[in-house]
């Protein structure tokens, strides 16, 4: 919903790019306009419209009370569809602060299963859910660890699963974070060998989680370098308002994709240029709203007294709106430099913040990604949140492994029909 | 629907005095590094901003709602799923939308939104007559003439009236106090429309609890069976405030069309 709402708000911003005549079908060569408008429904990888899921629990801290303000999070939530006959079996990864409600992850669950495997769709270890029901630390962003929380949620899934379901061997994919995580996840299972897996796919990684963080919580200070609290809520209200203009124009307003790229259109039609700053600033504040509930349940989990005050108990029915104001002042750098490191170094005194932004970056499992044929690497020549040194890294270590589409942005072309398809004959052949 | 509604508000402030337990601290409170004080300025109107001086309440309403989904409600329309296939589903949808059409031709008409009421008209007679009853929804049938919501909210929204206090109904959900006086008078509107008819045709009598409850009950049921949203399944901690700000932006948006 969360998405849905802040995708629809990102409409208002974006202007139609040009197209290039390639052999490559996705047309929208800015990557900012491509990350936030996604892919036309009419050039998505068709997937059924309906499939059969169930929504499985897990308590992996029976004994962890959950605070009175999170009383709704009962136990770690999942989905699982499989398939009546032995197949393959998927886990998925989500990107940042996302869940398997997503409209991604729906939708790779509902490709994966169309194409004949058993699907487990995880949220990612960044989002609320997981934070509060299965994160043995309750402070996400140390790849390594989250990639144990992973690792335990997926063995326990398993174990919930496994009798019904007939399972002919495992792969794993993710995408964004997500991505990362499957391949921390994955090293992590050639020690465990509870799955063995046969088949990674990495889509859209991040290579160091720092720098990505970075760049997207700079893309806000695009709209405005010295960006005060009241610049921010002046822009953005501004948006807002936008996006009324174009729900007036539009005939018949559905809130799906389609809608996005009809307003897309129609701001083209009026010769509104696509503005580079309300882009890159639109998709920074869709990161800071995801971090900002990642920040604010850390925080609250660990009585850590970053955005409340230490030892303050929140009730049920407490008003949480100044601190997300608060949550929404706060970067994902500033998480990592006053929370996420001082609280790994409290539990790891040796720890230099070098050591744990490296921790946290692809380079640390370098040469296991080197020497690993099982994974592959699908990603974007223009992705907003790599570096150049970033995208030499990932050419360097995958090399035939890695497949580099032109264009797409940040994941903008996830659901495009080539890419769905390339994932999908990997995991077949 | 009246002693329903009493019913409903009884529940709600029974269940609010349950849990209306202030927090207890245990050890002395450290201010946060970030604090609210520095970062939160009184003065400055916020993008999540909205008028909720009832916030309190509102808050323990939305947790009624979706405890009451959760347990009564969705199982509630998961069993009337099961039980009736889709077309039977759809036939009832389109029932109800047809009758809820005499508040869009009210509404389109009190706003002078003349193409909208002859339309909202057009569809009532294609649909009761053809759609035998409003069951099937012939109107909409190969680009034929769509549904028109306008509601006696937005009719007051029309003539300038403000949202006034935001304001979350016992199962309901979000609203505000223009928006609930809207409602009220709609399904004022509405059941007298719904006493003469079953009077017209000779199906009971209008007093007829039973009947009465049972349509309300069916009326209910296939709201919530169309209504994708479930509670806290956004994924955020600031549910509360995103729907709150949604809610209010929505409303302003039907406002002006």
């Amino acid at each position: 919903m969360k998405r849905h709402v802040l995708v629809l708000i990102c409409a208002v911003i974006v202007g139609f790019s040009g197209t290039q005549a390639a052999a490559y079908d996705y047309k929208v060569d800015d990557p900012y306009a491509a990350t936030i408008a996604g892919t036309p429904e009419v050039l998505e990888w068709k997937v059924p419209e309906k499939i059969d899921y169930e929504l499985l629990g897990l308590k992996v801290f029976p004994d962890r009370p959950t605070p009175d303000v999170f009383w709704y999070q009962r136990e770690f939530l999942y989905t699982l569809s499989y398939q009546k006959k032995e197949a393959p079996l998927i886990f998925v990864i989500a990107g940042t602060g996302s869940s398997f409600y997503s409209s991604s992850m729906i939708f790779l669950q509902k490709a994966f299963w169309g194409a004949g495997f058993h699907v487990i769709c995880l949220s990612s270890p960044t989002q609320m859910n997981f934070i509060t029901m299965a994160s043995a630390t309750c402070v996400p962003g140390n790849i390594a660890e989250d990639s144990q929380d992973l690792y335990r949620v997926m063995t326990k899934a398993w174990e919930q699963v496994k009798d019904r379901i007939k399972v002919s061997e495992f792969y794993l994919t993710g995408y964004s974070l997500g991505a990362s995580q499957a391949a921390f996840v994955s090293k992590l299972d050639e020690e465990k060998r509870v799955f063995n897996f046969k088949k990674v796919c990495m889509v859209n990684p991040s290579v160091s989680l720092y720098t990505s963080a970075k760049i997207l919580d700079d893309m806000l200070l695009e709209i405005n370098p010295n960006l005060t609290p009241e610049a921010f809520d002046r822009w953005f209200n501004e948006r807002i308002t936008k996006f009324g203009e174009i729900y007036r124009m539009m005939k018949e307003p559905q809130l799906d994709h389609d809608f996005l790229y009809d307003a897309y259109r129609l701001l083209h039609k009026k010769g509104q240029t696509p503005r580079r700053e309300n882009l890159a600033g639109m998709i920074g504040t869709v990161f800071r709203l995801a971090s900002s509930t990642m920040i604010f349940t850390a925080d609250v989990m660990t009585n850590y007294g970053l955005i409340v005050p230490k030892n303050r108990v929140l009730g049920s029915a407490d008003s949480l709106t100044d601190y997300f104001k608060v949550a929404n002042r706060i970067s994902f750098i500033d998480y990592f430099n006053d929370f996420l490191y001082p609280y790994s170094q409290s539990r790891n005194p040796g720890l230099t913040k070098e050591a744990l932004i490296e921790g946290t970056s692809l380079r640390s499992i370098e040469p296991y990604l080197r020497n690993s044929p099982k994974i592959i690497l699908m990603d974007n020549e223009d992705d907003l949140i790599l570096t150049p040194q970033d995208m030499a890294f990932l050419k360097d270590v995958f090399g035939a492994r890695a497949k580099i589409f032109p264009r797409g942005g940040h994941l903008g072309n996830m659901t495009f029909k080539d890419n769905v398809a390339y994932m999908i004959n990997f995991f077949k052949s | 629907m009246k002693r329903a509604l009493c019913l409903m508000l009884l529940t709600a402030f029974i269940f609010l005095a349950g849990c209306g337990t202030a927090p207890v601290r245990k050890e002395p409170e450290i201010p946060a590094k970030y604090p609210v004080s520095e970062y939160v300025k009184r003065d400055v109107t916020y993008a999540i901003d909205a008028y909720d001086p009832w916030e309190p309440m509102n808050r323990r309403i939305y947790i009624f709602n979706a405890i009451f989904d959760n347990y009564v409600f969705l199982p509630v329309v998961s069993g009337y799923e099961f039980v009736l296939p889709v077309f039977a589903r759809k036939g009832i949808t389109n029932f109800f939308d047809n009758l809820t059409e005499v508040t869009n031709l009210m509404n389109a008409l009190l706003q002078f939104k003349f193409v909208k009421a002859v339309n909202t008209f057009g569809r009532i007679c294609i649909n009761t007559t053809v759609g035998l009853g409003g069951l099937i929804d012939v109107a909409t049938l190969n680009d034929g003439i769509q549904r028109e919501e306008e509601d006696f909210g937005q009719t007051l929204g029309f003539y300038g009236l403000g949202p006034g206090p935001y304001l979350v109904l016992p199962i309901l959900g979000p609203s505000d106090l223009r928006d609930t006086t809207g409602l009220v008078v709609d399904t004022v509107v509405y059941s007298l429309m719904v006493g003469e008819l079953i009077n017209l045709t000779g199906l009971g009598s209008p007093e007829d609890a039973i009947l009465n409850y049972s349509l309300s009950a069916i009326y209910a049921i296939d709201k919530r069976s169309n209504e994708p949203f479930r509670y806290y399944k956004t994924g955020s901690a600031f549910e509360y405030d995103l729907i709150r700000k949604l809610y209010l932006i929505k409303r302003q948006f039907q406002i002006d069309n």
